[in-house]
């Protein structure tokens, strides 16, 4: 049965026939016709965001925290050229997500049309893969296709650009079940004679450690679970990357923290000086490697991963296995039951002695004070008094980032939303937004630097007015504080435009948007802040007051090893030398 | 240094892993890219060399099987073995390519380009240039009293060699095709 409807009705039935029930936008002239068929209907919710930028970052949130693609309509020219760094954002962390966006009738384009832009070429390098509809037939086709992109192999965000006389044109509506299938099929098992080298390797590894990744996330809840399989069978330790927080839980008794630039000592030292070392949907990130000569010297090393170009792109494995995370995890547990569940008993129990007094080193001690909040504190301080909550966090990028990685701890994946790659600040106010409209009912909190939130504070507006009760705890130390730690560290302490002056009343600000505020400065009010922020039945800003000078610790110095890491402020006199200056 | 005591490099799924891995020499690879023949789909492929920074020596585009709606790029690069193996996984990355073939690892193949070269002269240099493109089996496609136009097919070396040869002759405008190539056999 064929039904003829024009093109922008096409674009709610297709999204509706996706399941989509969430789209973030914003109108303009170019989908004018696509927000007349948005009003005639009640199945999809439109959040309308108050800038584009905003939209695709509370896409991403959306998508992080369900697992499901997130769904961005933008204007042509401005409205697309907004949404370029949520694109960017979510291209390099591996989020699905749709953006639809509108362009000057077919007709038009390519004479600078009002309010024209190339938005396909521009998007091109930003997206996982983009289309302009120009034929009203294909539109529907294309729509579900850009959702199989979004969300197969390595998920990524797409964009289709649909012209305004497209959306006025009439043709026949294909469901997904009608169109052909993709021919986009990434494979999704992994080699299983790998995977059995790879299990062999187990049994004899003397000081094996499982570095896991976002992958682990994106492959869904089951690869999670295998994960912790696998690791509490094995006796591995566990690490993670800043994106792949949550898939093993923090309190899980194989748990080593976070590695990296940022990460823990016993974390980073394990890498250094494991035999073998299994990536489980990581990239062997420049935060994550440090020097690349001297980095985990020793190993062999096996990396699954979903994408090919991600296997020895930066870092030469020895067991390369293409495939899902959850696919590969399943069979490798399948074959190492089936060989007997063998393992170094002896050398493992060594390996984790050694871990131990890496441990004891304590590398995340902070000088505590009762004058002043210190960041870290705060950190501590909310994840004791919001651990028994259904809670998501997301954070905006600096310090407090790393803070908040180094202090929260994750049990369940979908939980941590940060811009990892891109490093986007402003991400974290729109993204919390995203979370919450995803889970109504839930704790969001937005883990700030004042300098970040201040870049989509805008979005405020939105979060007041879907009452979306989405709480801003910003660590407030006037200052860039990330790059302040640099120009500390690399340029001679010569703060150059690191500060934020003229900063608003974040108490007021909360006021004049229609929702609440409190400051906080005495450590000994700190606690009841954070409670009257979580008891709020409504959006909240938390201003808290910080440390402003405080440098976050552990780091590796850009260009040196793991075990080269500074542990505090004593280790940091001239530490980082002409060479590793060059690297951001 | 470890104790697994395993094979570094073992893995099957890439003929790169039988070549030094380490090596830093830079070689030149010939990769024929077939793509869904769809708009913006050379940007794509090119793009993809400028934004990561790789090398494009020769590329040649065009339809080849219009009901199937495929195109096939030859592209030339170069680079070290590791750069190559980035570059073939970056383009099996791109949704619309639907095969990667690294024609100079897959065993023998037959590369072919085209160049048309206007060489202006008369006298001895004009008898000279009509003799050597004999010699190279070069077509004359157009000619006055003073210039010729030769068509030329063969591998881009012999290319070189006829230009070097003419441009004393009066080499006056050159225009290649770039490199078509296919694997022989069957
Ligand atoms: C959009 C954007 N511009 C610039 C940067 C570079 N940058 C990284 S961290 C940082 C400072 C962040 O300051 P703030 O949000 O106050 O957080 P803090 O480091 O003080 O916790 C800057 C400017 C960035 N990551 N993103």
């Amino acid at each position: 049965m064929s039904r003829s409807m024009t093109g922008a009705r096409m674009v709610v039935e297709a999204l509706r026939d996706q399941g989509v029930d969430t789209v973030f936008g914003y109108p303009g002239g170019a989908v004018l016709p696509i927000y007349d068929e948005i009003f005639q209907q009640n199945d999809i919710t439109h959040v309308l965001v108050r800038h584009e930028q905003g939209a695709v970052h509370m896409a991403e949130g959306y998508a992080r925290s369900t697992g499901k693609p997130g769904v961005v309509l933008v204007t042509s020219g401005p409205g697309a050229t907004n949404a370029v760094t949520g694109l960017t954002d979510a291209l390099l962390d591996s989020i699905p997500l749709v953006v639809l966006s509108g362009q000057v009738p077919t007709f038009l384009i390519g004479t600078d049309g009002f309010q024209e832009a190339d938005t396909v070429g521009i998007t091109r390098p930003c997206t996982k893969h983009n289309w302009l509809v120009k034929d009203p037939a294909k539109l529907a086709e294309t729509i579900h296709k850009g959702f199989h992109v979004a969300t197969s192999g390595r998920p990524g965000p797409v964009l289709i650009d649909i012209p305004k006389d497209v959306q006025f044109a009439t043709a026949d509506y294909v469901g997904p079940k009608q169109i052909e299938p993709a021919k986009y099929q990434p494979a999704r098992k992994g080699d299983i004679a790998a995977i059995t080298r790879l299990v062999e390797l187990i049994e004899q590894a003397e000081r094996p450690i499982l570095y896991t990744g976002g992958g682990v996330i994106n492959s869904g809840p089951a690869a999670s679970q295998l994960l912790r399989e696998l690791a509490d069978a094995t006796g591995i330790p566990v690490t993670s990357t800043l994106m792949g927080l949550g898939a093993y839980p923090a309190s899980g008794k194989n748990w080593i923290g976070m590695l990296g630039m940022h990460g823990l000592y016993e974390a980073n030292l394990a890498m250094h000086d494991c035999d073998l070392m299994i990536n489980l949907g990581a990239r062997f990130d420049d935060r994550i490697t440090g020097r690349i000569a001297d980095f985990s010297p020793g190993s062999v090393k096996a990396h699954v991963d979903i994408d090919p170009s991600s296997i020895n792109k930066v870092i030469r494995v020895d067991i390369p296995i293409l495939g899902d995370v959850g696919h590969v995890l399943e069979d490798l547990l399948k074959v190492w039951k089936s060989r007997g569940r063998k393992v170094n008993t002896p050398a493992l129990g060594k390996w984790w002695e050694k871990i131990e007094g890496w441990k004891s080193k304590n590398c995340l001690f902070f000088r505590n004070s009762d004058k002043i909040i210190k960041p870290q504190h705060a950190m501590q301080r909310l994840e004791a008094l919001t651990k028994g909550h259904d809670r998501y966090i997301t954070t905006e990028v600096g310090q407090h980032q790393m803070w908040a990685a180094q202090y929260l701890g994750f049990d369940e994946p979908n939980r941590w939303m940060t811009s990892g790659g891109l490093g986007t600040m402003g991400y974290g106010l729109p993204a919390s937004i995203g979370v919450q409209m995803a889970h109504p009912e839930a704790l969001v909190i937005n883990v700030a630097g004042d300098a970040s939130w201040l870049m989509n504070m805008q979005e405020m507006g939105t979060a007041v007015q879907f009452r979306l009760p989405v709480k801003q705890f910003i660590l407030n130390n006037e200052r860039l504080g990330m790059v302040r730690q640099w120009q500390q560290l690399l340029h001679g302490e010569r703060y150059s435009q690191s500060w934020s002056d003229s900063l608003p009343d974040f108490v007021k600000l909360a006021e004049a948007f229609g929702c609440k505020g409190a400051q906080v400065r005495d450590p000994g009010d700190l606690d009841a802040a954070i409670q009257q922020m979580i008891d709020y039945d409504g959006p909240f800003i938390l201003d808290v007051l910080v440390e402003k000078h405080e440098n976050c610790f552990p780091m590796i110095p850009s260009g040196k090893p793991h075990n080269e890491m500074l542990l505090g402020e004593a280790e940091t006199q001239g530490v980082i030398e002409s060479q590793g200056a060059v690297l951001v | 240094m470890n104790a697994l005591n395993i094979q570094k490099g073992m893995s099957s799924h890439s003929a790169y892993d039988l070549r030094d891995p380490n090596a830093e020499i830079v070689e030149s690879h010939t990769l024929a890219v077939l793509v869904e023949n769809e708009p913006g789909v050379l940007a794509r492929v090119i793009g993809l060399f400028s934004g990561r920074g790789y090398n494009i020596d020769s590329l040649t585009v065009a339809e080849v099987d219009h009901t199937g709606h495929q195109s096939r790029i030859t592209v030339v690069t170069s680079g070290t073995p590791a750069v190559i193996e980035q570059i073939k996984a970056q383009l099996g990355r791109i949704v619309p390519v639907h095969e990667v073939h690294d024609l100079t690892v897959e065993g023998p193949s037959v590369e072919r380009e085209l160049g048309l070269f206007k060489v202006r002269g008369q006298g001895d240099k004009r008898v000279e240039a009509l003799r050597i493109a004999e010699i190279f089996r070069a077509n004359v496609v157009d000619s006055t009293l003073e210039s010729f136009v030769f068509e030329l097919v063969g591998t881009p070396s012999k290319l070189d060699a006829f230009a070097d040869l003419m441009r004393p002759l009066g080499l006056a405008d050159l225009a290649r095709t770039g490199v078509a190539a296919l694997a022989r056999g069957a």
